[in-house]
């Protein structure tokens, strides 16, 4: 307890930043995401090829490669100078939105043709069809998957203490220097991130099943 | 492509769809274009920086880097796989004294960032007078957090199965053990085989997390070599296309491998028909909602 209570000023700033991190990441990757989901559903064969192929690439390589890449291998083409936390959040981001992507499209793909089809028929526009016919629909499937997907960003931040990103995974460094029981610090880090996902996946349970009765 | 959104495009439509096409073909040139140029203007693909491709050393520790990286893959799946057929068969279990604590066991493996658990098997663990090596404690963190994962795909995998299939199997005075491996096994496991081997490709994509306790993989292998300034004047970026491309094969190779399963099965007549079509949906759905962002 007492590596606790003793570091607590690290340790609420070390998960501030996690938290930051993520909220950061977590923004860029849902509009990057929901973007590329655009492009996958285009009728333009161009777009689609585009999409598939990044979303192919980015769930294929490991996170840690990617912010290998970021922070060793970019900065040696000199296209715009990048510091750590930068090159973390675009990491994440691009990582993450290729899951994004895959909820998004998938979430649409579950709309049965023939709601759009029966809203087309009645007269409605493109825009009404999809805000209150098609989206409002999608938004079921895509909302627990979703959930998922932002917990893992969550846990994925950690990756970046390998890279001189200061969040919760660099605790355990700061309480090695000032010889601190590391033991007990990280059982603390892990109970810290299980405080922080629990919820969430209380939140993700509690829709899956309302709307699961609802369709 | 998804019906849903558009009507079977026009003459009009066809034509603005052409330039967008054009358009798009354009700015994907555009930006490759700038990128080989970028690695042009800074002479990242000089006889220097390839040279390292020369070496028989070098040659030899990247297969030895590989066989690191799937030496852990290998061990981590079977024990994640052993792990999360005893807890999906504790999280099934009709007492509440194992359901219980498997329970939160798999809940809470679930919840730590696989990161924190390497540090914690590395770093912390020899606080308490254990040493363990990093390939220990990778394969171990693999194995809990994968094995947890897999807990739940088992467990929504025998849930989804219809209840008169376990029902016809007790009326039949079969016992719960051979219900669950005579009836439910076998028709679970084949449902779930494409998410169990989607969540190995997770597993595979997570050795690399190995790289941030110095396991030597490949990886690690490639900072490495690519950080070599001295001999090959940094060759970061080829080095790390080399070992991106062996990770995005490694793991298509999976997929695929899970693709062609369910192709084969959907073929194999001795599937027994779910009593509604949408069970494996509602299978899948399932799985894929309790552990789809696990995925990542």
């Amino acid at each position: 307890m007492s590596v606790l209570t003793n570091n607590l000023d690290l340790f609420l700033r070390a998960f501030g930043q996690t938290l930051q991190l993520f909220a950061v990441s977590a923004v860029l990757s849902l509009v990057l995401g929901t973007f590329l989901a655009a492009l996958r559903v285009s009728p333009v064969p161009v777009f689609r090829g585009v999409g598939t192929a990044y979303v192919t690439v980015l769930r294929n390589t490991p996170l840690t490669l990617v912010f290998v890449f970021f922070v060793f291998a970019y900065p040696l083409l000199e296209i715009l100078k990048i510091d750590e936390y930068t090159a973390a959040v675009v990491a994440l981001s691009l990582y993450t939105a290729a899951f994004v992507c895959e909820v998004v499209r998938s979430g649409i793909n579950t709309v049965p043709v023939g709601q759009a089809e029966a809203s087309r028929a009645l007269g409605l526009t493109f825009t009404q069809m999809l805000g209150n016919v098609v989206l409002p629909q999608a938004l079921r499937s895509v909302v627990p998957p979703m959930t998922s997907t932002m917990i893992a960003l969550l846990k994925n931040t950690t990756v970046a203490s390998g890279f001189a990103v200061f969040q919760a995974g660099n605790i355990r460094e700061q309480l090695s220097d000032q010889g601190d029981n590391v033991l007990v610090g990280l059982v603390w880090v892990a109970i810290g991130f299980v405080i922080l996902v629990m919820p969430l996946t209380y939140v993700q349970q509690v829709f899956e099943k309302r709307w699961s009765v609802a369709r | 492509m998804s019906m849903v959104l558009f009507d079977v495009p026009g003459p009009k439509a066809r034509i603005r769809h052409k330039i967008m096409a054009v358009i798009g073909i354009a700015a994907v040139v555009a930006a490759l274009v700038y990128v080989v140029m970028r690695f042009i203007v800074t002479d990242q693909f000089t006889a220097r920086r390839l040279d390292w491709i020369n070496y028989k050393q070098i040659q030899l520790s990247l297969v030895e880097a590989i066989g690191n990286t799937l030496g852990a893959f290998a061990v981590g799946a079977v024990l994640a796989l052993v792990f999360g057929a005893i807890f999906a068969a504790a999280r099934l279990s009709d007492h509440a004294w194992v359901r219980a604590p498997a329970a939160v066991i798999v809940e809470v493996f679930r919840a730590i960032p696989l990161v924190i658990m390497m540090f914690f098997f590395y770093y912390g663990l020899p606080v308490a007078g254990v040493k363990l090596s990093a390939f220990t404690a990778v394969v171990i963190s693999l194995m809990l957090y994968n094995g947890s994962v897999l807990a739940e795909i088992f467990r929504a995998g025998i849930n989804s199965l219809p209840k008169g299939q376990s029902e016809a199997a007790y009326a039949l005075g079969m016992r719960k053990t051979q219900v669950m491996t005579f009836v439910l096994l076998p028709q679970a496991l084949r449902a779930m085989l494409p998410t169990i081997i989607s969540q190995l490709v997770v597993l595979l994509k997570d050795t690399a997390l190995g790289f941030l306790i110095t396991f030597e993989e490949l990886l690690r292998w490639g900072t490495r070599i690519g950080g070599d300034a001295v001999n090959f004047g940094r060759p970061m970026i080829s080095v790390m296309i080399v070992v991106a491309l062996v990770y995005i094969g490694l793991c298509l190779l999976l997929t695929w491998l899970a693709t062609y399963l369910e192709k084969r099965n959907r073929r194999n007549k001795k599937v027994i028909k779910l009593d509604n079509d949408d069970a494996g949906q509602v299978q899948l759905g399932n799985a894929s909602a309790a552990v789809g962002g696990v995925t990542v």
